[in-house]
């Protein structure tokens, strides 16, 4: 990833954002984000696996902001006027109401979609459209630099509007504190938070591993990626678990002319690291501690 | 009886205890795989495809002679996906819900609903498990509607069990995979990343209200703190599944381990402790 490589979006901050992604999970994204953080020498992180982020398990982040994140619109009967007509749930796609026993309707929070079909619908006004709280979003200290992360609710929505929320504050705290890295941990799958992650940024990263659904997963993300132009790094986590796998990746990488940037042998203390709260390399010496940091080193000289 | 299979946390072993405990059952079992945005129950059920669809939602469709450019379409859409330009609306089919707001409240009935396509619903049947798989477009955003359709599906299945492969997270995906089902077995490891996302996941399924229980996967390869949660906060462990290269080589080619005695002996104990699970809760509701 060269200085002078713009993202699709065309901005022109000097801040580069590097997005790591894996479309299946739990194939060490984290890990390797954290140890990335460690590797640099002025970055900011962003946490975007906003409905279970686990990096501040790592960077032991010490609060300095932390903000309620409201967003959307999310529909409350009130009984007392409801007459019971029904005609709510006939119109509701989300099948989010619910009769009560005394004839009354309510609506479960978790399945409103916030369209407000219902409450323009409902002959007795019987039906109040309130501003959604979706979760809180933080600014950190950490010992790598600063962080910004957030917490979806339980059974939250607008995950895919949170990510954005959480980008933005990142970028534009390293514009203000001239760090010149924007490192993303973004969330599995290829749906609205993963597209929210990486609209807009410089690169991504993804890491894998050699099995058929982590090789079926990584097709699909990078296919994703690839619609954004930006440049694609692949890495293979574990892959001494199938070497075949770990080959047939790499070849395939090179050949959709994307990054092949290393692999990161399978290693039981990558485990001890986590539970100690610490990054891979902070933690492991030797091989799996120098195979990270050729990956590292490969993204910032590969192209 | 509907089990779904979920974790806050990727990677914990969802399809893998999901695809072992379908082939461990005795009698016709029906696997949805609702994790649309990324499905991998079908690179371990194998079998024939029966059939395969087009998953779609509904998007609005403007009849330019009917329309007056009154706004009031856009004026509904709470998510801001039709902007009336030049008198005209215009719509903007990734942004849309498919709520059919702007459809119902248009007063010249310039509106009418299309189908948009998002994913593909496919179905195969290997011995006596059949599988229902959805799988949502690439670079399509929604997976919600995919999910539902997966269930749609479903919905008068001739099998009486079924079991659900849901996404990983606690966001809206997850929740509506599991909100319908009898039982909820969270896949966790003895990690920090485990428990962490095993609490939101508990926080979770007991906001949706829905019974639940955990496998602890991978046991052995981290600490006892998965355990001592369980532990101090009443939730049972139905079964631990050893920590063993073996596996992860197995998974890596696509395979079940169940035709290897000892697993098939774990995964016959966490059917029995599933059927004893539920039988309580049904006991503890009458």
């Amino acid at each position: 990833m060269h200085e002078q490589k713009r993202g699709a979006s065309g901005d022109s901050s000097s801040v580069k954002e590097l997005v790591v992604l894996s479309g299946k999970g739990g194939t060490g994204k984290t890990t390797i984000t954290a140890s990335f953080a460690a590797l640099a020498d002025q970055v900011i992180l962003a946490d975007c696996d906003v409905d279970a982020a686990d990096l501040h398990l790592i960077t032991a982040p010490t609060l300095v902001t932390d903000e309620p994140f409201f967003s959307g619109k999310e529909a409350v009967v009130d009984s007392e006027q409801c007459s019971g007509c029904g005609l709510c749930a006939i119109a509701c796609r989300f099948d989010a109401f619910v009769e009560k026993s005394d004839g009354a309707y309510t609506i479960s929070p978790v399945h409103c979609e916030g369209c407000g079909v219902c409450v323009r619908i409902c002959p007795e006004e019987a039906i109040r459209f309130i501003d959604r709280d979706c979760g809180r979003w933080m600014v950190s200290d950490t010992r790598f630099g600063p962080m910004v992360h957030a917490r979806l609710h339980a059974a939250g929505e607008n995950s895919g509007k949170l990510v954005t929320l959480v980008r933005r504050e990142a970028k534009r705290i390293a514009e203000k504190q001239n760090i010149p890295l924007l490192l993303v941990d973004g969330p599995p799958g290829i749906g609205c938070a993963v597209i929210s992650s990486v609209t807009g940024a410089d690169a991504v990263l993804l890491v894998t591993e050699p099995s058929k659904s982590g090789l079926h997963d990584l097709e699909r993300v990078t296919a994703l990626a690839r619609s954004f132009s930006i440049p694609v790094y692949v890495c293979v986590n574990k892959c001494d678990i199938d070497t075949g796998i770990t080959e047939s990746i790499r070849r395939r990488t090179i050949e959709d002319g994307n990054y092949f940037v290393g692999t990161i042998p399978y290693d039981e203390q990558m485990v001890k690291a986590q539970n100690m709260g610490l990054s891979a390399v902070e933690f492991i010496e030797g091989e799996t501690r120098d195979r990270i940091r050729e990956i590292w080193e490969s993204i910032w000289t590969t192209q | 009886m509907r089990v779904a299979v979920a974790s806050g946390k990727g990677g914990t072993g969802k399809t893998f205890v999901t695809v072992n405990l379908a082939r461990s059952y005795d009698e016709p079992v029906l696997v949805m795989d609702c994790d649309v945005e990324e499905p991998n129950s079908a690179i371990f059920l194998k079998g024939e495809q029966v059939s395969s669809r087009r998953s779609h939602v509904l998007i609005p469709s403007v009849n330019e002679q009917l329309c007056d450019g009154c706004r009031v379409c856009s004026t509904v859409c709470e998510f801001n996906a039709i902007a009336v330009i030049a008198g005209k609306p215009l719509i903007f089919e990734d942004l849309c819900h498919a709520c059919g707001g702007c459809a119902t409240f248009c007063p010249q009935d310039a509106l009418h609903e299309v189908e948009h396509e998002i994913g593909t619903i496919t179905e195969q049947q290997d011995g006596s498990i059949r599988l229902i798989s959805g799988k949502l477009d690439v670079g399509k955003a929604l997976a919600v509607p995919v999910i539902r359709d997966v269930k749609r599906s479903a919905e008068r299945a001739r099998e009486s069990m079924m079991l659900i492969d849901s996404p990983p997270g606690t966001s809206c995906p997850m929740v509506w995979t599991v909100s319908d089902s009898d039982l909820v077995i969270l896949v966790t490891e003895p990690t920090a990343f485990g428990l962490h996302d095993l609490q939101l996941a508990v926080e979770t399924v007991r906001e949706i209200g829905v019974p639940f229980a955990v496998v602890l996967n991978k046991d052995g390869v981290g600490d006892s703190r998965v355990e001592r949660y369980c532990e101090q906060n009443g939730i049972e462990i139905l079964a631990r599944i050893p920590h063993d290269r073996v596996i992860a080589e197995l998974y890596a080619q696509g395979e079940t381990i169940v035709h290897d005695a000892r697993y098939a002996q774990v995964f016959s104990q966490l059917w029995q402790k599933i059927v004893a699970f539920t039988a309580n809760e049904e006991a503890h509701r009458a």
